[in-house]
């Protein structure tokens, strides 16, 4: 079985988010980048097809030679490989369009990307990639197994789970529940040693367009300060008179 | 014991000077530290417990021998990547740094660089995995600073040797399943000897009530007519410096470790000066505390660019025994009095188990004890600069 994660380069959940240019750009200035935590599930996950089932397992980012660390990272965690797609990843779309790329070339049997990544949470590409490959499709995917040719996959639905009998090829949107959170692996220095043997291939990008460009960015409004009151009565007064709330 | 809040400070950038290697190496240790010691380590401290549940992690990340080749189990990496696991480990805790520095430099390394290629095949990949533990029988109950003076000593009994003598301070002691011990042949040249658990006249009582390096085991090594056989001497060296030479890559390692201790016991000062409100305001904006803090990260700064340059030199083979020295005194110096200020700021809270520095600062008191003393590490600057020893 030949795999494709896709990996999507995000700023760390922990990371203070502010913006350049007159709010049309991310500011990127001492933000520290991890695997979308989206990703890294689907990423684990592969690593237990490969362990146990010998599967290949390749990973592909799109984006400029910033994001190599974290491809790095994931070869350290067991990929065997990583292909980095040279281009700025302007939107969901254009993004899918250059992974379908990759994934056609490769003849992957089965192409696992996060639901949804933690930084714009488009959470479109997973879809338009399956769409364009012409493959089938799981979205917010909590457990997955394959068995030759069919794979049984369980997804989250509103306020339960759907379990879905399907073939490969296969895309699936992935999240946590594909692995528990304490099945994530850190890379131990061997794998990081090894990471370093391992081909890191860099393609240019496919013509597509973005079909959709970024126009300005607004931060959720700051907290207002604390007001601490003695007792009931004057809550109750400040929730109708000034937070008009009740 | 609080969550894990810690966020590393760099104020000169170091890690452009770092490579994408170095940096994963550093990730992957600081992650495994919040997820695995963070979260345990109190507990075990205050128990006076070693948490045996860790060698199996320090042994995954590759915290045992990451610098010995791939093909003795090691993770082959640099000087500096072995530096900045050791900082990471001790910004958890001294005591899990000690474990893996006595496994990597004083186990490791002399199997390595003084032992036969079977020697090496038989005990190296077992380390590095975790499946054997080891320990460093140098230090004596008559002989600490003045390791020459040693009274351990073996026979040659033709077939084999026969050991006699004690060690103290022994880290990894009470449950090492090898142990590298340092003894005086008949003529009174040191050789090093691998002393398995289980030989006969040989045995390892812990030493209980430390109030310093508590979630570390420590112990004695006592050897009663121990016959060890002839294989198990290390041939490469002989001398003083032979276990000089281990020391070296030891205190290296803990020249780095102390920034680790250092920057979490600034880190936490730092969050907690900022939160802290008296006077209407956090105690951040007073003097007296910026002062302190200021100067914290001033000294760690310098901390870390001795630490780094140090390990250029380790990489290129060109470090001294006299630098190495500098670093681990200056640097554990450093940390010591950082945690101490650093506890002030906390007022009554640093005394408590629900932040590390206290515990920091005990464990402190060991590393600026160990692997050379405080005092010796000057003596031998001034030897160094001077061309004369004032310690024999």
């Amino acid at each position: 079985m030949k795999i494709l994660v896709c990996i999507s380069n995000v700023p760390d959940t922990t990371a203070k988010i502010n913006f350049t240019d007159g709010d049309t750009k991310f500011d990127t200035n001492g933000v520290q980048f991890v695997i979308n935590p989206n990703d890294e599930f689907g990423l684990t996950r592969a690593m237990w097809f490969k362990e146990k089932q010998q599967a290949t397992v390749h990973v592909a980012t799109v984006g400029d030679a910033s994001v190599e660390p974290t491809m790095r990272k994931a070869l350290a965690i067991g990929a065997d490989e990583a292909i980095r797609i040279n281009a700025n990843p302007s939107d969901g779309f254009f993004v899918a369009s250059q992974l379908a790329e990759v994934a056609k070339n490769g003849a992957y049997d089965l192409v696992i990307g996060g639901r949804e990544s933690i930084d714009y949470n488009g959470g479109m590409v997973p879809g338009i990639l399956a769409s364009l490959l012409d493959m089938n499709f799981v979205n917010a995917c909590i457990s997955l197994e394959i068995d030759g040719n069919n794979a049984t996959a369980i997804r989250e639905i509103d306020g339960g789970k759907e379990t879905l009998s399907t073939n490969l090829p296969l895309v699936i949107g992935g999240q946590k529940g594909l692995v528990a959170e304490s099945d994530l692996r850190i890379p131990n220095m061997r794998g990081i040693m090894m990471a370093r043997k391992k081909t890191l291939s860099v393609v240019e990008p496919i013509d597509a367009n973005s079909t959709t460009k970024d126009t300005k960015f607004e931060k959720p409004a700051a907290k207002g300060a604390v007001k601490l009151v003695d007792n009931v009565d004057d809550l109750i007064n400040l929730l109708h008179n000034e937070a008009k709330v009740i | 014991m609080k969550p894990d809040l810690f966020e590393a400070p760099d104020y000169y950038n170091l890690d452009e000077l770092l490579s994408e290697e170095h940096k994963l190496v550093r990730d992957a240790a600081r992650q495994w530290v919040k997820r695995d010691i963070s979260p345990i380590i109190e507990e075990y401290a205050q128990k006076a417990e070693f948490p045996n549940q860790i060698i199996k992690g320090l042994a995954e990340i590759g915290a045992f021998g990451p610098y010995i080749p791939t093909e003795y189990g090691g993770a082959g990496l640099d000087q500096i990547s072995y530096g900045i696991i050791m900082q990471e480990i001790e910004r958890g805790d001294s005591g899990v740094r000690s474990t893996a520095s006595v496994q990597s430099s004083l186990v490791m390394y002399p199997i390595f660089q003084y032992g036969t290629e079977a020697q090496r095949k038989k005990y190296l990949p077992k380390l590095a995995s975790g499946q054997l533990m080891g320990c460093f029988g140098l230090t004596e109950p008559n002989h600490g600073s003045n390791p020459n003076g040693m009274e351990t000593k073996f026979k040659d009994m033709g077939d084999h040797y026969l050991l006699n003598g004690a060690k103290l301070w022994i880290s990894n002691s009470p449950f090492a399943d090898i142990a590298v011990v340092w003894a005086k042949n008949e003529e009174g040249r040191i050789h090093g000897l691998i002393v398995e658990r289980g030989m006969e006249g040989f045995s390892t009582p812990e030493t209980h009530n430390k109030w310093s390096l508590r979630a570390s085991a420590t112990g004695e090594l006592i050897f009663n007519n121990v016959c060890v056989p002839k294989e198990n001497l290390l041939p490469g060296k002989n001398g003083l410096g032979a276990p000089l030479g281990c020391l070296d890559s030891a205190r290296y390692g803990i020249s780095w470790g102390a920034i680790g201790a250092a920057m979490d016991c600034y880190n936490t000062a730092l969050r907690y000066a900022k939160e802290r409100v008296q006077f209407g305001k956090p105690i951040a904006a007073f003097q007296l505390q910026q002062k302190k803090l200021a100067e914290m990260i001033t000294e760690i700064t310098k901390a870390q660019l001795l630490a780094f340059r140090l390990g250029q030199l380790k990489n290129e083979g060109k470090a001294t025994s006299a630098q190495i020295s500098m670093a681990k005194r200056n640097n554990v110096d450093m940390a010591l009095k950082i945690a101490r200020e650093a506890r002030q700021i906390l007022g009554g809270m640093g005394i408590t188990g629900e932040y590390s520095i206290m515990r920091h600062m005990m464990n402190l008191e060991s590393v600026i004890t160990y692997e050379g003393t405080h005092d010796i590490h000057l003596l031998i600057t001034g030897a160094d600069i001077t061309g004369i020893a004032a310690f024999q």
